[in-house]
């Protein structure tokens, strides 16, 4: 498989890049989000005053006075007042955001560990153990929990710790699934086949490898799992589960609500403190994965560029065709950078294909061949930046056009050949369906399928009509490139741009692709802009060359010229770097002393 | 030459995934024998079995029949206590260096995996790690970096480093330079025949390069649907190869000159035209 490429610099490429903030941890990248800081800070002093309550007041939550029945605010140690039956609200909300701190412990603590052990041995085991778990987890999800909550309450010694030891239970199915899909997909990492060559332990790699991935997603939605506990927990003692003797938010609430036309301002303590609780731990959660999320999204692969709406151009005056069919000066194509500035990945590019021609676009990856190829068919993402002097097909300029004259354009004179031919056909659909879709619009249903019939015979497949009914799963690779050729050679293009076709086909099936190409491209009278890095592709199939690295064109010319008399050091060195095709590894196999040898080791 | 690696009559067959349905054999009774310090290419086109060989040898796969011996012991079928000791000569360096490293961990964590496997731990570990950064020619420095910040060929000098990090005997090595740029990949299979050199470690080379094939390997096996259909020196099976299928892919591989290239395309099809 070959690696996309990107635009330089966005990717592991250069290693210069690392610079020491990209590598600081999650923890103090949540701490520079404002958004995480102020949550944070919110929830440690939640924290501090539920650990410190009896320091903070002068009653005990259920102390009653009667002096202070409906007391105001700011009455001298009740601050907040005191409740219809003369307690304490300030001690009382202390004292609910203990319960509410040990109902999130107890129910995400529960649902956390249940679901993510078994979670982990049935995604990294799998077969039966994973089929038993799946099920009664499944079953798990399927009772409704709020119910069996208020029906378990008195068994479980009818206090709020045990209802939320249930309800953790009932957390446990979506950290079960959440952690068994991650681990199936890290289970089928190669690094962990090459720790598993190593010897480690299964119990070593679930601990070092698995349990690393999954460890990100586990916390946010235990965060998650924590705030909706501590719903449960007050909406439960909302509706009277619970004892009178321990205050909680929701029996506060219930007070407070009994009390609405004495006292109105008594709802809105328990209701601040419960949100503010609720909001922190939520805010928080956000933060954090968004913290974990920020530098895998500088390593994540970009998907194929769609077709866009609006990917900005820049028209230069100077429009001018200069001959050919394909003609292209000082194009330019630049990206954003997080700070601000822009990359530019294609510098001042020339380049020309006349009709019937064949030119090789060669370079290593991050060479911008790609993204010269996707400028010219309007396929480059939206935030590419274009210009150039001159970008013209057939004389028609094609910098600065809308979105759906470059469709009209790639549905005619000019088509497109992907790398990727199975990430390019659409799995729900029949190979003849998606063929027939460009046609659609010009001829009969009839006069479609027999046209497909008949290309489709052209490019090799041998049973054409078997293979419309198919679907891109059913097919090799190799049939999957000659039909995405079809396609593209359907509407008779004047020029053909192929990206890698051959790069993820074996060697066989690569000569077949590329004689196919070399005899539509006669039988048409294309042009032919190939963009590959293999230079046997190169000395098969092109007519002229043109190497590039890092942006810019380094020499153009003959494909013979370049292959035996390269001018530049660049090109030099490309080609030497051709393992040679004659000389067979000339040294005998080594030398082993029957003692292990400690040479460098 | 006694033989490191002796694979007999190796058969597979993976496990059926639907009721009462037969999956296709993927190893049909292959036998390949390895002598230290050799290299051995194993080439064939995807799906020919190449990779499942070199799995069922790391013990990633399990054979349903024939066996596997390693200086003389059987490891076929081995619990994971005794791999543990035979990785200490049995290692590997697969294909995607993107994805065989942990992209969490440091290259420091990396290296010292194996090790950590096999007891040696602290100032010991961390000496052995940077001296094989060093043999694998990457900068100290990179230990405490990250596998994202390292191109293709870096990444893949740091799983060889990996796989040479308990000196093994053998190592498989899984298409482990398609993945590359051209200049990078002449660099890779240069520093892997300078190692073997220098350590004497085998290779079972599996790649579908013939070009890589002759500049890495003593011997060649070719692979053609689950069966070695030709065995050889490499100069024997790349020069004059016996078998219609080694014929075929030596035609098929492009050669760098666009007139040598011409005379094999006519070749080709002079070899498909006749066999029709």
């Amino acid at each position: 498989m070959s690696v996309p490429e990107l635009p330089g610099g966005l990717t592991g490429n250069e290693p210069e890049q690392a610079s020491p903030k990209h590598r600081a941890g999650a923890l103090s990248r949540l701490l520079h989000n404002p958004l995480g800081l102020i949550s944070l800070i919110v929830l440690v002093i939640l924290i501090l005053l539920a650990l410190f309550t009896p320091l903070l007041t002068h009653h005990s939550p259920i102390y009653a006075s009667l002096n202070h029945v409906n007391a105001p605010v700011g009455t001298p140690d009740w601050p907040l007042g005191g409740d219809q039956y003369g307690r304490d609200i300030w001690s009382r909300v202390l004292t609910s955001i203990q319960v509410s701190l040990i109902s999130a412990v107890i129910g995400a603590s529960v649902g956390i560990v249940v679901g993510a052990v078994f979670g982990l041995i049935a995604g990294y085991v799998g077969r039966h153990t994973d089929a038993i778990a799946s099920w009664v987890f499944n079953l798990l999800m399927t009772f409704p929990a709020l119910v069996l909550v208020m029906l378990l309450y008195p068994v479980m010694g009818s206090t709020y710790q045990g209802m939320m030891l249930i309800f953790g239970l009932f957390l446990a199915p979506g950290i079960f699934r959440l952690v068994r899909n991650l681990v199936q997909a890290v289970r089928n990492e190669l690094y962990v086949d090459a720790a598993r060559v190593s010897g480690l332990s299964n119990w070593r790699i679930l601990s070092r490898h698995v349990l690393y991935v999954v460890r990100g997603p586990i916390v946010i939605s235990g965060v998650f799992l924590a705030s909706s506990a501590i719903g449960v927990q007050a909406g439960l003692a909302f509706l009277g589960f619970g004892s009178t003797q321990t205050p909680s938010f929701g029996s506060m609430t219930n007070d407070a609500f009994a009390n609405i036309y004495t006292a109105p301002l008594q709802i809105v303590w328990p209701a601040l403190f419960l949100a503010l609780l609720n909001a922190s731990l939520i805010l928080l959660g956000n933060a954090y994965r968004d913290a974990l999320a920020a530098p895998q999204s500088k390593a994540r692969k970009p998907a194929v560029p769609d077709e866009q709406a609006e990917t900005e151009t820049v028209a230069t005056p100077a429009n001018k065709t200069q001959g050919g069919l394909l003609s292209v000066r000082n194009l330019r194509v630049s990206y954003p950078m997080p700070d601000g500035g822009r990359k530019l990945v294609v510098s001042g590019l020339s380049l020309d294909v006349s009709a019937g021609e064949i030119v090789g676009l060669v370079g290593e990856s991050g060479s911008g061949k790609t993204q010269t190829a996707f400028s010219i068919l309007g396929l480059l993402p939206k935030e590419a930046q274009i210009s150039a002097d001159c970008l013209s097909l057939a004389g028609d300029p094609l910098i600065g056009k809308g979105a759906g004259l470059m469709r009209k354009l790639r549905q005619g004179v000019m088509s497109y050949v992907p790398q990727e031919p199975m990430a390019n056909l659409d799995p729900a659909f029949t190979i003849g369906s998606q063929l027939k879709e460009s046609l659609r619009k010009t001829v009969s249903r009839r006069e479609a399928h027999y046209m497909i019939v008949s290309l489709l015979e052209r490019v090799g497949i041998p049973d054409p009509e078997a293979m419309m009914k198919q679907y891109p799963h059913q097919i090799s690779g190799g049939m999957a490139q000659r039909v995405l050729i079809a396609a593209a050679v359907m509407s008779r293009p004047k020029l053909l741009i192929a990206d890698e076709p051959t790069t993820a086909l074996d060697v066989t099936l690569q000569a077949e692709i590329l004689d196919l190409l070399r005899e539509l491209q006669g039988e048409l009278g294309m042009g032919v802009l190939l963009v590959t890095h293999n230079f046997g592709v190169v000395a098969d199939l092109c007519d002229r060359v043109v190497v590039m690295k890092e942006g810019e064109l380094i020499e153009e010319g003959p494909v013979r010229e370049i292959f035996h008399h390269p001018a530049m050091d660049y090109t030099k060195e490309l080609v030497s770097a051709i393992l040679d095709e004659e000389t067979v590894r000339p040294d005998p196999p080594a030398v082993v002393s029957s003692s292990r040898q400690e040479g460098f080791w | 030459m006694n033989a490191l690696l002796q694979i007999e009559d190796l058969r597979l067959t993976y496990p059926s995934s639907g009721f009462r349905k037969r999956s296709p054999e993927i190893l049909k009774g292959v036998s390949l024998d390895i002598a230290a310090g050799e290299a051995v290419g194993l080439v064939g086109e995807s799906g020919s079995g190449k990779t499942t060989l070199g799995r069922a040898v790391l013990g990633l796969a399990a054979p349903t029949g024939g066996r596997i011996l390693f200086e003389g012991h059987d490891i076929t079928h081995l619990d994971i206590k005794d791999r543990r000791s035979l990785a200490r000569d049995l290692q590997v360096v697969f294909q995607d260096p993107y994805t065989s490293l942990n992209p969490v961990l440091q290259i420091a964590d990396i290296l010292s995996e194996p090790l950590i496997a096999q007891g040696i731990e602290g100032a010991e570990a961390r000496k052995r790690v940077m001296a094989l950064l060093d043999r694998v020619g990457m900068p100290a420095n990179a230990a405490q970096r990250y596998p994202r910040e390292f191109s293709g060929g870096q990444r893949q000098r740091i799983a060889i480093a990996r796989a040479l990090a308990l000196k093994p005997r053998l190592i498989v090595c899984d298409e482990p330079v398609s993945a590359l740029d051209l200049t990078t990949q002449a660099r890779v299979l240069d520093l892997f025949v300078e190692l073997q050199r220098d350590t004497g470690v085998a290779y079972l080379f599996i790649t579908h390069d013939l070009a890589v094939v002759r500049h890495i390997s003593h011997r060649v096996a070719v692979m053609y649907r689950g069966e070695l259909v030709e065995t050889g020196t490499t100069a024997q099976v790349t020069s004059a190869p016996t078998h219609e299928y080694t014929k075929s892919l030596l035609l098929a591989a492009p050669t760098c000159d666009p007139d040598r290239q011409k005379a094999r395309r006519e070749a080709r099809w002079a070899l498909k035209t006749g066999k029709t």
